[in-house]
């Protein structure tokens, strides 16, 4: 904590991106709201989940299968927009060379993989009483396993590398280039839809959805989005803290350098 | 190693236009730099022709397993070549900037005074030339001897021009963002292929809609729009990862 903050005083106070860029004060800060995320995401997301799963009315047409809904479309919107915040996330690391921002993006991958996994899943477990088949290479289907792919690949890259900086470097330059893909994979939707797959998902009709079945939904989605953030946070403070230690340990293996540590 | 000898002749060549230095314009340090790759892509003859080869074979491969039948043949035509195409563009980006990197000469690339982001452009200029062009040359006798329908086949042509190019663009980003990392190579792929499926996506739609007697050219248009997004935005981000592959 020491070290930390004098870092700041010489960081200078000027720079209002860099004021979180302090590993000190991040670790202060987060540790103050990580137990209310945490909490309230669980709490808000179970809240969703046994509104959606166990009072919400069933569908007239899909029956009770339409429950696996609160868990498949947050899970999908949470896929997608944690690739926005690793873009998000790779821009800060690579236009300010925020070390937070480094760190963020390379513990958001592995996060934003399970959930795409979850939706994939769910939503094959769906396609069977659906469609009869647990997998349809529908345009939507695939774009969400490219999203999956990019950040496997993301994942891979930043771990490829003996130094640490370049694999940050280099992810940050690959999520960038995938979101420029990600807009593409959107709209090809409609073009793959009208020559493979022409309108087999009535899924995605929202019109008709009762407001009874939009609350529950609307809800998990909420408690989705803080437990992402929890968990997010979570693995960026180990990060930090895994950081810290090797420091501590490399000062410990050398003996003069010791001394320059705990100066 | 038997392609020593040839990593000690680029050395010089690489060198003249540094030496050269404010004689020659952008232009003419990028036409030094393309001419380079082209002189060794030729005294390297068997290694830009495997993966034409492997394009021709890996081709040959779906009759045998699928049967001979010209009907389902013809109707799977287009994907086999257009993902043959892909994987074969893909096998000679290892060693795209990888005898470089290791002789030191790509320090002296960027050095020369010419932009990463050009750099990256001229690899991706000779990676078309010397492996897309080729493919595109081979797709054609190869589509027939799928039993592609022959009229369906420029469209193929056509859309393997941008598809190619936009191909050997993010190849190039690719490769210089996986430089120096452990298993490169195999990384490679699994980055490069999520990120062209929109080039498979169109390519072979238009194919799709040229033989059930629709209109090919939006695909072909996004093909090319694509392609035109590629041009800066691809050595952008591949000299960004050159400059910190070589610091």
């Amino acid at each position: 904590m020491d070290a930390s903050t004098t870092a700041a005083s010489v960081r200078g106070p000027g720079r209002n991106l860099h004021r979180f860029a302090n590993p000190g004060r991040f670790l202060r800060l987060s540790g103050a709201v990580l137990p209310w995320l945490a909490v309230s995401g669980v709490l808000v997301t179970a809240a969703g989940l046994i509104w959606g799963l166990l009072f919400a009315p069933a569908d007239w047409q899909q029956g009770d299968t339409v429950r696996i809904m609160y868990i498949h479309v947050p899970a999908a919107w949470l896929a997608s927009s944690g690739y926005l915040g690793l873009a998000i996330c790779s821009l800060l690391s690579l236009v300010w060379r925020h070390p937070l921002a480094d760190l963020a993006a390379v513990e958001i991958g592995p996060v934003g993989a399970v959930f795409t996994a979850i939706c994939l899943a769910t939503g094959s477990l769906w396609g069977k009483p659906m469609w009869g088949a647990w997998w349809v290479w529908d345009a939507r289907l695939t774009s969400v396993l490219v999203l999956f792919f990019l950040y496997l690949g993301h994942i891979a890259l930043v771990r490829a590398f003996d130094d640490p900086q370049r694999g940050y470097r280099a992810g940050a330059i690959l999520a960038l280039v995938g979101v420029v893909n990600l807009p593409i994979i959107k709209f090809s939707v409609d073009w793959w839809n009208t020559l493979h797959q022409p309108a087999s998902i009535t899924l995605t009709g929202s019109p008709t959805m009762y407001v009874g079945m939009l609350w529950p939904l609307l809800i998990s989605a909420i408690g989705y989005t803080l437990l992402f953030a929890a968990i997010v946070l979570a693995r960026t403070r180990a990060a930090v803290m895994e950081r810290r230690i090797r420091a501590l340990l490399m000062a410990q293996a050398a003996p003069e350098g010791a001394a320059q540590a705990a100066a | 190693m038997p392609d020593l000898p040839f990593n000690t002749d680029s050395a010089p060549a690489s060198a003249a236009p540094a030496a050269a230095g404010p004689a020659l314009s952008a232009a003419g340090r990028f036409a030094a730099v393309l001419g380079r790759e082209l002189r060794l892509s030729v005294r390297h003859g068997a290694d830009t022709l495997a993966a034409l080869l492997f394009f021709v074979i890996a081709a040959a491969l779906f009759p045998l397993a699928i049967g001979p039948a010209p009907e389902t043949l013809g109707r799977i035509a287009p994907g086999i070549v257009w993902v043959c195409a892909m994987l074969a563009a893909l096998l000679p980006l290892d060693r795209l900037y990888g005898a470089d990197f290791e002789d030191g000469s790509l320090d002296q690339l960027l050095l020369s005074g010419l932009p990463a982001s050009l750099v990256v452009a001229a690899k991706a200029a000779a990676h078309w030339l010397v492996t897309g062009l080729p493919l595109m040359l081979a797709a054609a006798p190869l589509a027939v001897m799928l039993r592609m329908d022959p009229e369906i086949v420029p469209v193929l042509l056509a859309g393997l021009l941008p598809g190619t190019l936009v191909l050997s663009l993010f190849g190039a980003t690719g490769a210089a963002l996986v430089l120096g990392a452990r298993r490169g190579g195999v990384l490679l792929p699994l980055l490069l292929l999520p990120l062209s499926t929109p080039v498979l996506i169109f390519g072979a739609a238009a194919c799709d809609a040229a033989a059930t007697g629709g209109d090919p050219a939006p695909h072909l248009l996004l093909l090319s729009a694509l392609f035109a997004a590629a041009v800066p935005l691809c050595p952008l981000a591949g000299g960004a990862a050159l400059r910190d592959a070589a610091r």
